[in-house]
């Protein structure tokens, strides 16, 4: 995710502090991903540097008291970055699929069961974010916009999953009995929004 | 606390000898009143099996099925099927609604069938219609009426009057994802009011507004998710 170019979006609207950039930041990715002030300056300083923001503030003292505007250049990098897809051409070494790949190759693993503990976890997870969702989703479009990306993104694991299980038990016949996996707490994270912290 | 629906050591055996099907194996499941279970499994499985057999509508090959306590197998024909009418509501992904009947007409059918008059029925109807937003849709016909509005009124239909347990198969069918996600929304705010309801689907989206999952897979349940140890036990994704 580009901080970056989210810095530049603000900046479209008009001149901001790097407070209320931070501010506006989280509240409008819905609160899912937290950032910090020093991050935030870091990044103001390149932008600065680049020419796509330039700063109207009393010198180098008190960054809080800087006012940020974003230049001509910088309105063109933010279009050219809005319209240009991210680099999907190569598939990534995806945790899941290793993970079924290698089970099914490792002695007195059942790679069935291996899939079904991965498949109860993606489900927590949705679980988790759908409650989020339907606490206080109603009236927060980029909260919901952000966790039904979560939402698709874990769904396509599980729907891996489940072509996965259905190819192997065709492949094996003696798969066919059902696993019984062990049930067990979670002992994984989930996701929570940070809003809290304010 | 007595569960509002539980079935026990639940077999479903379709014909018999080389080609028998064992639909069900052993289930055994209890929803509490207000709670939302799904049941996720390939198809093929014994979803439709499971809600069927829950629902009265089959009758099990071995093991018992309670509703409210109650074990089906002693109740009588006709108390089953005012059990059936009364306290179960069913959304199927097939037979929805009816053709002939408006969608106030749909909602109000049950009730009448269970020998509420008709101008109660009405009134009921429109509650429940007005619940699922669809109030204004009350005088049109099934085919006058959008996929999502659809759903809604087959939802309002399982749960006017006093019903106390939603069986629901694939019930989003072949809607777009914003309007599937109405139907569970309305199935969820249902069981806030402490309806308990079973929803079978394949679809992990869906299945995520639920208390609990539950997956199936040839007949037996093999596993379940568990609801997390504690809310301290979350961590935020860090930043990237
Ligand atoms: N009335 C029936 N007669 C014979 N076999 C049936 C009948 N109903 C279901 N089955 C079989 O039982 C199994 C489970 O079916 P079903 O409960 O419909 O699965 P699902 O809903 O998960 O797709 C399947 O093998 C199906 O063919
Ligand atoms: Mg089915």
């Amino acid at each position: 995710m580009s901080v970056r170019h989210a810095l530049l979006a603000l900046l479209s609207e008009g001149p901001k502090y790097g407070l209320q950039l931070r501010n506006e930041f989280e509240a409008k990715t819905g609160d899912v991903w937290p950032l910090n002030v020093g991050q935030v300056y870091t990044t103001l300083q390149r932008l600065e540097r680049d020419g796509l923001v330039v700063s109207d503030g009393e010198g180098e003292e008190a960054g809080a008291q800087k006012d940020f505007r974003i230049t001509e250049l910088g309105e063109r990098e933010l279009e050219t970055w809005l319209r240009t897809p991210p680099d999907l051409s190569a598939p990534p070494r995806d945790e899941v699929v290793m993970k079924v790949l290698i089970a099914m190759s490792v002695r007195g693993v059942e790679v069935r069961e291996v899939i079904q503990d991965h498949r109860r976890y993606m489900v927590e997870l949705m679980q988790e974010w759908t409650r989020l969702k339907s606490h206080d989703g109603r009236d927060d479009l980029n909260f919901a916009l952000v966790v039904d990306a979560e939402l698709f993104r874990l769904d396509a694991v599980i729907r891996w999953l489940d072509a996965a299980d259905g190819r192997i038990a065709r492949f094996d016949p003696e798969a066919d009995a059902p696993a019984t996996a062990t049930p067990r707490a979670m002992p994984y994270p989930l996701p929570r929004r940070t809003a809290v912290r304010r | 606390m007595t569960a509002a629906l539980e079935l026990h050591d639940v077999f479903k055996t379709f014909g018999d000898g080389p080609t028998a099907v064992h639909a069900l194996r052993d289930v055994s499941l209890s929803v509490a009143a207000g709670e939302l279970v799904a049941v996720m499994g390939p198809s093929g499985s014994g979803k439709t099996t499971l809600l069927t057999i829950a629902g009265g509508l089959e009758d099990p090959t071995s093991g018992e099925v309670f509703v409210d306590g109650e074990p089906t197998s002693k109740m009588s024909r006709g108390h089953k099927s005012q059990l059936r009418r009364r306290s179960i509501g069913y959304v199927f992904q097939d037979y929805n609604l009816l053709a002939g009947l408006s969608a106030l007409e749909n909602v109000s059918l049950p009730l009448e069938l269970d020998g509420v008059s008709s101008k109660p029925a009405r009134i009921k109807a429109q509650a429940a219609l007005d619940n699922f937003s669809v109030l204004d849709k009350a005088d049109k016909f099934p085919d006058e009426l959008s996929g999502g509005e659809r759903q809604r009124v087959a939802i309002a239909r399982a749960t006017v009057g006093e019903r106390q347990l939603i069986l629901a198969d694939e019930p989003s069918g072949a809607l777009d994802s914003v309007n599937a996600e109405s139907v569970m929304r309305a199935i969820h705010d249902a069981c806030k009011q402490g309806v308990a309801a079973v929803v079978v689907t394949h679809d992990a989206k869906l299945a995520s507004w639920a208390d609990r999952v539950v997956f199936i897979r040839d007949g037996k349940i093999m596993d379940e998710t568990h609801p997390p140890s504690s809310p301290e036990a979350f961590v935020a994704h860090p930043a990237q």
